[in-house]
């Protein structure tokens, strides 16, 4: 008798995974049948489209529904950004990847060039696909020199911050580093929407409260920037929160659980339509500016309760024996949360961040619906109502190219948060 | 010197000190931790008097009442699907407004779950058709926007692949299939009140007869059955019931640009039912695909080694302990779906957001109305997560 297992032929695969018991044949059949109807469906749709020029539409309104009604001659301020802002990512990737060099727990030590493509192919492939397909839909240079260049920084960006991150810093350097890498955001924010520049952005539309800043802030570039903008500014809040009701002064802890628990209560869209109609009574007019300042505002103030529970959920997971640790090495209280404890638990909880992101990702569709913003779903919509392509039913075929991008981004990230989820043994330490 | 001084103690437990002894208030840890909670307290406070001030000032200045007076005012709108004249009053829409939040949340929390665990069974399932399927739709749905998929349940499917009335579409004269709504065959309705007693009767019954099958197979070891006789009992009862309310029923009819008879499902709560079962199914699959992990190996091997069936082996031993995991996280996407089912506003579904959102646009003060929407919501929230809690520590594995 051999010992070795023989690899199960094909037809002993058919039978163990698709015909094991009659039910399991019938259920073969019913759901295969299912599927492949479905799957013949949906090339059709696609496939008919292109021939009867159904996609079209998607073409024409290509520039509104990635940047709404931002004026043209000013389109040269986001690819300026986009380059800038890439080449930043780039320096902040290169210089993590350098530190974990340097510590010796880089993943990708020991992989061969064509590992790695091939393992960025599966992990970013799907979003340079989707990248080289909506280039391919424009009609103009600029998208492909915006893409190109910005490539092209963030691969230089990547060399600079690889060429940092192995490197022991003088402590000024590396804090004149972070100075500079905080600023750079700020700095692209105030480039994208200055009016002192030349070609300022025009006047705001008659309906808008005020015009500076973000008064033209729409389509994709909408959905993806307030929600990284939410993400960002409401951590601190978060974080706050989560201190306080983790925190043993009744006073604090009260505040705090308030405060969740009525934001976790009420429904996102109904806080938009407040900021929408009811916000100006509560603030002076100055602070309450354009509808993109007020989605962003509530975005944050919303996602701010979410995060709190998600950083007390990595607070708990601290063993409460670091904060004794702490307590023996003559620590104050303050440094042990901020030396010990904090930096272990936003570790752990970077996965559950991303899942937030992602849905407040998906949720800033709600904006366009209850503020008015015409961001890319409130666009893909609009669109069907233009004279050229009105009552030929292509709801389907922008909601579609719409939920495509959507998922693509989502899909990613979601894949990426599984990555690090098992890279930082999350529940298995 | 042999000793040195021993540090001041810092709590106000301390013996009988002395004058030198004692720690200046700008030092003591207890009065610190005070004064700390009442700087934050005093900026919260500080915050909150400045934006009721400026409420204050901004609705006296521009005249808007910032009482609840308007409920009482006639709504002078309509409400589709209810019963609701313009002249009502605004409390009424309210009111019409939460029993449609809480029906579509009903329904959908009870199809969604269906759904969703049988999504999540066939992620698990050892068929390969099965589970692709499953993974696909999960994978899909999850990272869409609901926003999205309910757009395209109600301006996709609704207003364009149903037929419309003139040629509505009637599969064995049974239903009516167009995008004015569904109609679907119903008992001649008397009264809510009726059906609603003889489910309970039935619901009731169902409940005890499972109970008293439970203790005869625990006393004797025969199957109990209980689900099957209960459920014979309840379609019983429902057919005594019917019988007994006149036994008689109606079918939906093409009436002119109208559907008569039978019961009329509106096109928007079937566009917004949809879009929320659809959406919330594929999370609810994957918090059953873990749960079902969760529960250890050895589990479904024993009841396999016992001679039980692939059926009752995940009824009977793995489902059970399964779900007891998947309590809370269930609990939390059924507060997820109470709270979407306020996107309804954006077509046409008249839950609570829509009912206040054209309140306001009616003319009443924006802020006490959507005081009053969020009241609603919490109050929702706290009262299904009152439930959740309570089902939590009924099924929570008891430890030590």
């Amino acid at each position: 008798m051999t010992t070795t297992v023989a690899k199960p032929s094909r037809v002993t695969w058919v039978r163990r995974n698709l015909f094991r018991t009659p039910l399991d044949g019938i259920l073969t059949i019913v759901f295969g049948s299912l599927g492949l109807y479905v799957i013949f469906r949906g090339v059709l749709f696609v496939a008919s489209g292109f021939v009867n020029g159904r996609w079209q539409i998607i073409d024409d309104n290509l520039k509104l529904l990635m940047v709404g009604l931002w004026p043209v001659q000013n389109l040269i301020r986001i690819g300026v950004s986009v380059a800038v802002l890439a080449l930043w990512a780039g320096v902040i990737g290169g210089v993590i990847a350098g530190r974990q060099k340097r510590r010796g727990t880089s993943s990708i030590e020991g992989l061969t060039a064509m590992q790695r493509a091939s393992d960025l192919t599966r992990r970013f492939g799907l979003v340079t696909a989707t990248l080289l397909l909506l280039l391919s839909l424009t009609d103009t240079a600029g998208p492909w020199i915006m893409v190109l260049s910005a490539f092209v920084a963030g691969v230089i960006g990547r060399v600079i911050g690889g060429w940092i991150g192995v490197r022991f810093l003088p402590i000024w350097v590396s804090r004149l580093f972070t100075v500079v890498m905080v600023a750079v955001p700020i700095g692209v924010f105030l480039y994208l929407t200055s009016p002192w520049l030349p070609d300022p952005l025009p006047a705001a539309r008659s309906s808008e409260p005020s015009a500076w800043p973000l008064a033209e802030w729409e389509g994709f570039m909408f959905n993806l920037t307030s929600a990284a903008a939410g993400i960002v500014l409401s951590f601190p809040i978060g974080l706050l929160l989560a201190l306080g009701r983790r925190s043993k002064l009744r006073l604090l802890q009260g505040i705090s659980i308030v405060y969740i628990e009525f934001v976790r209560g009420a429904p996102l869209y109904v806080l938009l339509l407040m900021a929408n109609v009811s916000l100006e009574f509560f603030v002076p007019e100055a602070l309450a500016p354009s509808r993109v300042v007020r989605a962003i505002v509530t975005f944050t103030l919303f996602t701010a309760a979410y995060i709190a529970e998600i950083v007390r959920g990595g607070l708990q997971s601290v063993p409460v024996g670091q904060e004794e640790a702490g307590k023996a090495l003559g620590l104050t209280p303050t440094k042990q949360m901020r030396l010990i404890v904090l930096p272990q638990a936003l570790r752990n909880v970077i996965p559950a961040q991303i899942g937030q992101f992602i849905s407040l990702f998906k949720d800033t569709t709600l904006a366009g619906l209850a503020l008015g913003i015409l961001d890319l779903l409130a666009g893909a919509t609009a669109i069907t109502q233009q004279p050229d392509f009105r009552g030929q039913g292509l709801i389907i075929e922008a909601l579609v190219f719409v939920g495509f991008l959507f998922w693509v981004g989502s899909f990613t990230m979601s894949r990426e948060s599984q990555r690090l989820e098992k890279k930082l043994g999350v529940g298995t330490r | 010197m042999a000793a040195s001084p021993s540090p001041p103690k810092l709590t106000s437990s301390m013996t009988t000190p002395t004058p030198e002894q004692r720690v200046p208030f700008w030092r003591n840890v207890s009065f610190l931790k005070w004064l700390f909670q009442l700087v934050v307290f005093a900026i919260v406070a500080a915050v909150a008097i400045w934006l009721y001030n400026n409420f204050r000032n901004n609705t006296a200045e521009s005249g808007i009442p910032t009482n609840f007076n308007f409920l009482t005012n006639p709504a002078s709108f309509d409400i589709p699907g209810a019963d609701f004249a313009p002249t009502e009053r605004f409390q009424n829409a309210f009111v019409i407004g939460v029993l449609n939040t809480i029906r579509v949340s009903i329904v959908g929390i009870i199809l969604a779950t269906i759904l969703g665990i049988l999504i999540g069974i066939g992620r698990l399932s050892k068929n390969w058709v099965v589970r692709k399927i499953s993974t696909v739709y999960v994978e899909i749905i999850r990272n869409l926007p609901l926003l999205v998929i309910m757009t395209f349940t109600f301006l996709g499917v609704v207003l364009q692949l149903l037929p419309r009335i003139e040629n509505s579409w009637t599969p064995l004269d049974l239903l009516v299939i167009s995008n004015r709504g569904i109609g679907v065959p119903w008992y001649q309705d008397t009264s809510g009140l009726a059906l609603f007693l003889v489910l309970l009767v039935g619901l009731i019954g169902w409940w005890l007869i499972a109970r008293w099958r439970h203790r005869v197979s625990d006393r004797t070891g025969q199957p109990s059955h209980g689900g099957l006789i209960g459920g014979a009992f309840f379609l019983l009862v429902l057919v005594v019931g019917w019988l007994l309310l006149g036994a008689s029923f109606t079918t939906p009819v093409v009436d002119g640009r109208q559907i008569a008879g039978g019961i009329r499902v509106d096109p928007s709560f079937f566009a917004v039912l949809i879009a929320l079962v659809i959406y919330t199914a594929s999370h609810i699959a994957e918090i059953v695909r873990g749960s079902i992990q969760a529960v250890p190996a050895g589990q479904g091997e024993a009841a396999s080694a016992l001679a039980l069936s692939g059926f009752q082996r995940l009824w009977n031993v793995v489902l059970p302990q399964a779900m007891r995991i998947a309590i809370p996280p269930l609990g939390n996407q059924y507060l997820n779906l109470i709270k979407n089912s306020s996107l309804g506003a954006g077509f046409a579904y008249f839950e609570l957001t829509n009912v206040t959102q054209v309140t306001v646009g009616n003319g009443s003060p924006a802020v006490p109305a959507f005081f009053l929407a969020l009241v609603f919501y919490i109050a929702l929230s706290l009262i299904t997560s009152a439930f959740v809690n309570l089902a939590n520590r009924r099924f929570k594995l008891v430890e030590r």
